[in-house]
């Protein structure tokens, strides 16, 4: 039980980081802010996701794993919230004679 | 494992540092200062530190990068005037000799530390009882020194009387910040609907596990006064006119009723600042809760700057 849930969470965390990497590759080799910040949500929300799900069987108390579970939550809202903002502003900066 | 963790965050701070440094444009130098606090951040935990940790991303990264980035907008007018006046190769050596001289003396020092490292730990983990509190950090800050808290805290109100003074005097009593008019349906207004209420109860969190765990009122004010600008921001709330009385109230309350227990101390316990037999915990929790609500507003007061606008009476 024990080691199945150590390879469950090395697997869910190798998982995690390649969409880490991904989104860090992506936003170095995006050639505008709107693809950028595609490459961006993909590190947060799944990348994140995924190592949360990889932390929950080793967080040993159930509280400790609702933390991490609203930590991931919270990180999704405003990195969505914050993306659109970041976008906009791209765009008004675009149209601006 | 540890070794190689903290050998990539040793390098990438050091890099960081120097980008923040060498680098021209004021953006850019913010730009790097703030991972550079958040890298910091993972220094401090790699050191088991997290108390520091938590300080350094709620104060170090996040507040000091707002204020800062706050400084880089007002000083973008003026910054190519300032970038064409370069110093001349005098001045140029004479700072670097200086940073050199300054470098020099905090390598010797650290290389001629004794060793082991001289400590009081030992000390605060034999009295850490007589408080009533189990983080040994929080038994620091408000017992066994507590005067430095409480000195802290009032350095906070005078930064924001500093901040105040740079008011023109038509704008005196009247509200930090130009007015934010933003769409209803805009994404920020959503934020600030939705985050504000899970920030608040985080910000209480932290401050209440502070007394055991990790957490206490600084970062938990700043938690607070990050959700209270979030509003601001959104146009849903405007920053409180500088002239309010609730608002001035709010600002000593903390620091007040610091000085005023701290006082009780010296006639029920023989010292200023010292806690009664048996009610270190009590009093402990009630100058912490006074500073909640001062710390958050304090540093709200900062990061909004002075009045701007005269305060108009309807």
């Amino acid at each position: 039980m024990k080691t199945a849930a150590d390879v469950f969470t090395i697997v869910a965390m190798l998982a995690g980081i390649f969409f880490f990497v991904a989104g860090t590759v992506g936003l170095l080799r995006f050639p505008d802010t709107y693809t950028r910040l595609h490459a961006l949500t993909k590190a947060d929300n799944l990348g994140l996701g995924l190592v949360v799900l990889g932390l929950l069987p080793q967080a040993g108390h159930l509280v400790v794993a609702l933390k991490l579970i609203v930590v991931w939550l919270l990180v999704m809202l405003t990195s969505a919230d914050v993306s659109q903002l970041i976008a906009r502003a791209a765009r008004r900066q675009e149209t601006r004679p | 494992m540890i070794s190689a963790i903290s050998f990539g965050i040793g390098i990438l701070l050091l890099a960081l540092a120097l980008w923040t440094v060498v680098v021209r444009d004021t953006f850019a130098a913010v730009a790097g200062f703030i991972p550079y606090g958040l890298l910091l951040t993972l220094a401090w935990l790699v050191l088991r530190a997290v108390d520091v940790a938590l300080t350094e991303a709620a104060i170090g990264a996040g507040l000091t990068g707002a204020l800062l980035i706050n400084a880089a907008s007002r000083l973008h007018v003026t910054e190519a005037a300032a970038r064409a006046e370069t110093p001349g190769l005098a001045l140029r050596l004479a700072a670097g000799a200086a940073s050199a001289a300054v470098t020099v003396v905090i390598a010797v020092c650290l290389l001629h530390l004794p060793e082991p490292a001289p400590t009081l730990a030992p000390d605060v983990a034999r009295h850490i009882a007589s408080t009533g509190v189990g983080n040994p950090i929080t038994a620091v800050l408000l017992s066994f020194r507590a005067i430095d808290t409480l000195l802290e805290a009032i350095a906070l109100l005078f930064g924001v009387v500093g901040v105040w003074s740079l008011a023109a005097d038509r704008n005196w009593g009247g509200r930090p910040g130009f007015a934010q008019i933003v769409n209803p349906n805009d994404i920020l207004v959503y934020l600030a609907r939705v985050l504000p209420p899970i920030g608040v109860v985080i910000g209480i969190y932290i401050f209440w596990v502070g007394a055991d765990h990790p957490g206490g009122k600084f970062q938990g004010a700043t938690v607070i006064a990050a959700m209270w600008l979030l509003v601001m921001m959104s146009g849903l709330r405007e920053a409180p006119a500088v002239s309010q009385r609730w608002l001035r109230v709010v600002l000593i309350l903390g620091p007040a009723i610091f000085i005023v227990l701290g006082l009780l101390g010296a006639f029920m316990a023989g010292a200023f600042l010292a806690y009664p037999d048996g009610w270190a915990k009590p009093w402990i929790v009630v100058i912490e809760a006074a500073l909640l609500p001062s710390l958050a507003v304090t540093l709200v007061l900062l990061l909004v700057g002075p009045p701007l606008r005269p305060e108009v009476h309807t």
